[in-house]
């Protein structure tokens, strides 16, 4: 039965979606750090970091994620191509590796989600929470480490959640620069076994069980951070 | 940064966004046209009708659309008798296809956005149809829909973005969108800043557009709820700006 659904292809197909849990911790990592740095941009007194935020916001989430894929990874190459060759080696040429592109791309997406979400988040903190940390004589440093970024997490979380599952969606789309992650295992997979409905189906419903389970996990999150409030 | 490239592979990407636009509006429409009845049935419809909807919207919510385009153009022609059906001169275009993909795509957002702009109309508006003796059709019609269609836009407005940058996956099934005529050119001169930002740029443009449009929608439809423009000023009140 088992082998029959997979085809011997279980091992791959296993391994795949490693490669993309992968792929997408890595980029959840990289991208609530740009979020964060982002949003805090946004919200600085300063106009041109404000600017610069909102420019970076505005492009990253106006633009399609596949070209932003592309253009990091056509970009890259070209890039450091040219650094080396102009560090020495005439002929060096330079790919810049699936994955370290994909999560490039995939973090400066999420961030730029994430930014306009931490954004939001940080706003919705009550003033009288501030005042009282302050009255309390909390350093700035403190009141932001104790005080705003657990609130801000709260208000964050739904909608963080829904962006990390598109993120784990939008992994699929690195198997177009070549990174054998699931979607790309899949790919190869119909072209030895001829059977594409079935390795797609079954591809559909692997990333269906990955979505599933991570907004069990953002529930849990949520209840979490929100045990401190009162109930009506 | 060679800006003559950019100037030069302008006529080619808007021949490829004229593409884009043409498979965003047949799919948001046909999108629209179905999550209507589903998004009612799955606001007001029994146990039994709910459950197929759910099913519906959580499989094309919860998959990408690369693996739901990957499944209509390459899957259905696993089977002959596709194959041998009078459709498929149709369904081996890769334009047809990524229609399929994207509509049912967008018919599942749009449901699961109209359900919940649905259930947030006020129970008090309904209650007052009520009792002023509409029938349950002339209540939805007249009282539910108009308020919930306007209630939807903005989580509309983002869907039909994200629906946009959706349309670049087509071009992984060789369709020459955007997405794809910029990937081509790329693969041809080998620069690909100029000519993916050159992309981007229009992307942007066309997003500029559809939130404009939406804001303009919204503008129009709240009417209602506006201050009114010349009034006698009421003696210790303050207006608001428009």
């Amino acid at each position: 039965m088992t082998a029959d659904l997979f085809q011997g292809w279980g091992t791959q197909l296993f391994w795949g979606t490693m490669v993309t849990l992968k792929v997408a911790f890595l980029s959840l990592l990289a991208g609530l750090a740009i979020g964060l740095l982002v949003a805090l941009a946004k919200l600085s007194a300063s106009k041109t970091l404000r600017a610069a935020g909102d420019l970076y916001t505005t492009c990253v989430r106006g633009t399609p994620e596949l070209l932003i894929i592309l253009l990091v990874y056509f970009g890259s190459t070209v890039a450091l191509s040219a650094a080396l060759r102009r560090l020495g080696g005439e002929n060096t040429y330079f790919e810049m590796p699936a994955l370290g592109a994909g999560v490039l791309a995939l973090s400066l997406v999420f961030g730029g989600y994430a930014a306009e979400i931490f954004r939001g988040a940080f706003l919705a903190i009550p003033p009288g929470q501030i005042e009282a940390a302050r009255a309390f004589g909390m350093s700035p440093l403190t009141l932001f480490v104790h005080i705003r970024l657990p609130l801000m997490w709260r208000y964050a979380l739904p909608a963080l959640g829904n962006i990390w599952i598109s993120l784990i969606k939008n992994t699929s789309l690195i198997s177009v620069v070549g990174l054998e992650e699931l979607m790309r295992v899949s790919y190869i997979a119909t072209s030895v076994t001829r059977s594409p409905f079935h390795f797609y189906m079954l591809a559909a419903v692997i990333y269906l069980l990955l979505t599933i389970a991570n907004s069990l996990i953002i529930e849990w999150l949520e209840t979490r951070a929100n045990r401190g409030v009162r109930r009506v | 940064m060679d800006l003559s490239l950019m100037i030069e592979s302008l006529p080619r990407l808007l021949q490829g966004a004229v593409t884009t636009l043409k498979l965003l509006l047949l799919t948001e429409l046909i999108g629209f046209v179905c999550a209507l009845p589903l998004g009612i049935l799955y606001a007001n419809g029994s146990r039994a009708a709910r459950a197929p909807i759910y099913g519906f919207v959580y499989f094309f919510r919860g998959t990408p659309l690369l693996v739901q385009i990957f499944i209509v153009y390459y899957g259905l022609a696993q089977f002959d008798f596709v194959r041998q059906s009078v459709l498929w001169p149709w369904l081996r275009q890769p334009f047809v296809c990524a229609l399929i993909a994207c509509a049912l795509h967008s018919t599942a957002y749009t449901t699961n956005i109209l359900r919940g702009a649905i259930q947030a109309v006020p129970a008090g508006e309904v209650e007052a149809a009520r009792a002023c003796g509409m029938s349950a059709f002339q209540v939805q019609r007249f009282i539910v829909l108009p308020i919930a269609l306007r209630l939807m836009l903005p989580a509309y407005s983002n869907q039909a973005i994200g629906m946009l940058k959706g349309t670049s996956l087509a071009s992984t099934i060789t369709l020459m969108e955007l997405t794809g005529v910029a990937n081509t050119i790329v693969a041809s001169t080998f620069s690909p800043y100029e000519v993916f930002i050159m992309a981007a740029l229009i992307y942007l443009a066309i997003t500029l557009v559809i939130t404009r449009c939406f804001k303009y929608l919204e503008y129009a439809l709240s009417k209602h709820q506006r201050p009114l423009k010349s009034t006698a000023a009421i003696p210790g009140q303050v207006r608001h700006a428009d």
